[in-house]
């Protein structure tokens, strides 16, 4: 017996998913430079939402042409994936097609005929969405932000799938075992012809070859994942899971806060007392976000997500009217920005050691951030429950909590509040005028 | 109808050992911008016409801080928050209704962790609640034939998922509503929220408005209706933008029921 094609195969999944398992890894450690935020709260609605938004694909098909294509892309991967598993079985034990042989003729060709169809419906998928992109170049495809490695990200995802989709009908088409079966060929029965003329010895080469290049496809693919925005496939689960359930008006009241307040507006307080022992320990709380990890962990969650759909950026009045803030972007950023305090950590023994940067200014512009109207456009349409809005938020924080640093405008009116309780130079003893006026 | 309008304080109401049926907040803008003065009188005219037991704080209410806090502050939002709801409580306040969208998710959302629980009303939400309770009729003559589009405002309809309120206020006038691509989760700003209304806008190439206005004027309206006086003063001047303002009319829900009853 010859076991050598077994133990490629073998070494072949374990590089893959060791590769694959040693990035998941780093992937979690970087979240985890997130702050913590509470998430206990409405379990059942949190499930919902998952199953809804995620597995239910409820949100992505509010925009119908690209919705339709991606449900018909997603239950491909999701059903197709059943043969991965005959795949790594036949890989491991030398066995072909192992579940022709377990299972009834009928029911096999039942599953590997859904394939089938399921592969030709994605391969036309992938091809409307190559399309969409770059022939008819749909604007939110190419805003300024979508250069360069996005976009051809974008496009080798597509290429990923077209070729997989391919491989796995050409394996089937030039399997003469299988098609001699005529159970399940539904689609591979009319590729086969295109190889009539071939020796059966030149078919059982390209068979083996198009198995080959198709499982070592998919575990290439796989350790493509975190370099690439389609994390989403994964990561789209615990994203809908964890991200906010309150109302998309309610934005979080910030505790240290609210510790100072009420000591300031107790008429008991002594403002001369000196802070008890125990207060005294605490690191002074910084306000707001200026840097990633002064975001909380759903929020960088939501960064290493995010799969640059651009719905949010298409439906944002501030993009929409040519200002420079894209929500997309500020995910993208967010990410990037990650990234890079993930490599310095790596190739510092464990520790973050100062690099000069930090999310704002080197990445995101005060001047997007002022540009947001906090409208929760964006977070209205993420298919997968990000909220760039929360980033922008932290980020004003810590722009006029720790820096003083609004625009003018916005120091007038603040200042208006602060001293008349309204955002016009009105004196508040006037508020009631309006009664007796004309 | 008399112009004089029955605006009883908390502190009226205290004092006689009275508690109304609601408490009106009139907002900071409610109480101060010309334009959205009207729409404040115009639901009082309402809840006087019908005799509705309400109050306001008067001089006694301050901001929400709701555009504090979107800017960031969050310190000057707390403590606004803070003051306000000292006061609610000291009233003993259960139910607030109030013509702003900005007010209404404030003290909706944001005020019951700082200890200030309310049931919170937007005004379409409250007057819709007074038709089903039968004590506000609305005569469908004044608009027969008029073409209405709403502008939802964003802090009522994405943010707190009101959109059905307004819509049916708009039916009761005996009008079809026309709706406009971008409406309710689909809704485009007004371009006034997260604080934008006290400044200048970020280099781009039109100003929110403009393009919501564009919107707008897409349904051929005779009026463009809303719920917020942030989105009244931007669609307003939309429409003067356009030079349309002879032609259209921006008006609240409140108006619109008030100038129905001729009240």
């Amino acid at each position: 017996m010859n076991y050598i094609p077994n133990i490629l195969f073998a070494t072949a999944l374990f590089f893959g998913i060791g590769f694959f398992a040693k990035n998941i890894k780093k992937l979690v450690r970087n979240i985890r430079l997130g702050k913590t935020v509470d998430t206990s709260d409405n379990k059942a609605e949190r499930w919902k939402n998952m199953i809804n938004i995620a597995l239910g694909q409820s949100k992505i098909v509010r925009r119908p042409v690209s919705g339709v294509l991606h449900v018909i892309v997603y239950a491909g991967f999701v059903i197709i994936n059943i043969e991965v598993m005959e795949i790594v079985i036949d890989g491991l034990f030398g066995t072909h097609r192992i579940f022709a042989e377990v299972l009834p003729h009928s029911i096999y060709g039942f599953l590997i005929g859904s394939f089938e169809i399921l592969s030709l419906l994605v391969l036309v998928s992938v091809t409307v969405f190559w399309i969409r992109r770059n022939v008819i170049k749909i604007a939110r495809f190419w805003k300024s932000e979508m250069t360069s490695w996005p976009k051809n990200d974008g496009n080798y995802i597509l290429y990923f799938e077209m070729v997989l989709m391919s491989l796995f009908l050409i394996m089937n088409a030039t399997d003469l075992h299988f098609q001699a079966m005529d159970s399940g060929n539904l689609i591979s029965q009319f590729i086969a012809p295109l190889f009539s003329g071939l020796s059966d010895g030149t078919l059982h080469v390209i068979e083996r070859a198009a198995w080959w290049i198709h499982i070592v496809g998919i575990l290439v693919f796989l350790n493509y994942l975190y370099y690439s925005k389609h994390l989403h496939i994964l990561l789209a689960f615990p994203n809908t899971f964890y991200a906010s359930v309150k109302p998309k008006g309610e934005m979080n009241n910030l505790e240290a806060v609210t510790k100072e307040v009420m000591m300031m507006m107790d008429p008991n307080a002594d403002p001369f007392a000196m802070p008890e022992e125990a207060e005294d320990e605490e690191v002074p709380e910084k306000f707001g976000a200026s840097d990633v990890r002064d975001l909380n962990w759903v929020q960088l969650m939501g960064a290493y997500t995010c799969t640059e759909c651009g719905r949010c950026t298409s439906s944002c009045p501030a993009n929409l009217t040519g200002k420079t803030l894209s929500p997309r972007k500020i995910m993208m950023d967010t990410r990037d920005r990650l990234e890079e305090v993930g490599k310095n950590i790596d190739s510092n023994k464990g520790a973050f050691v100062d690099d000069g940067k930090q999310l704002l200014d080197d990445y995101i512009s005060r001047e997007e951030l002022w540009a947001c109207t906090t409208c929760n456009a964006c977070v209205e349409e993420c298919p997968v429950s990000i909220s760039p809005l929360s980033i922008i938020l932290e980020m004003r924080r810590y722009l006029v909590m720790e820096q003083s640093a609004a625009p003018a405008e916005l120091n007038n009116m603040m200042g208006n509040i602060e001293n008349n309780g309204a955002p016009w130079p009105y004196n508040q003893m006037d508020r009631l005028n309006w009664v007796n006026e004309n | 109808m008399n112009d004089i309008l029955k605006v009883p304080t908390m502190a009226e109401f205290m004092a006689e050992g009275k508690q109304p049926e609601i408490l009106f907040w009139v907002g900071s803008a409610g109480s101060f911008d010309d334009r959205a003065k009207k729409i404040t009188k115009s639901f009082v005219k309402i809840l006087n016409a019908i005799d509705v037991k309400f109050a306001v704080l008067g001089t006694e209410e301050s901001c929400t801080g709701d555009a504090a806090k979107r800017s960031g502050n969050e310190f000057l939002f707390q403590m606004q928050a803070v003051t306000n709801i000292e006061i609610l409580n000291a009233y003993e306040v259960k139910r607030i209704v109030t013509a702003c969208p900005h007010s209404y998710n404030t003290l909706k959302n944001e005020y019951p962790s700082l200890g200030g629980k309310y049931e919170v009303y937007h005004h379409t939400e409250y007057l819709k609640g007074l038709i089903e309770e039968g004590r506000l009729k609305v005569q469908q003559e004044a608009f027969k034939g008029k073409r209405i589009t709403f502008h939802d405002p964003c802090y009522l309809g994405r943010a707190n998922e009101v959109y059905e309120a307004p819509r049916d206020l708009i039916a009761s006038l005996g009008v079809d509503l026309i709706e406009m691509k971008r409406h309710k989760r689909t809704a485009l700003c007004c371009g006034a929220g997260g604080a934008q209304m006290f400044k200048e806008p970020e280099q781009g190439n039109m100003d929110i408005n403009i393009l919501r206005t564009e919107d707008a004027l897409k349904t051929d309206p005779n009026i463009i209706a809303t719920g917020c006086p942030y989105c009244n003063t931007m669609m307003t001047d939309g429409v003067k933008f356009k030079e349309k303002e002879d032609s259209i009319q921006v008006l609240d829900i409140a108006e619109l029921i008030a100038a129905s009853n001729k009240w």
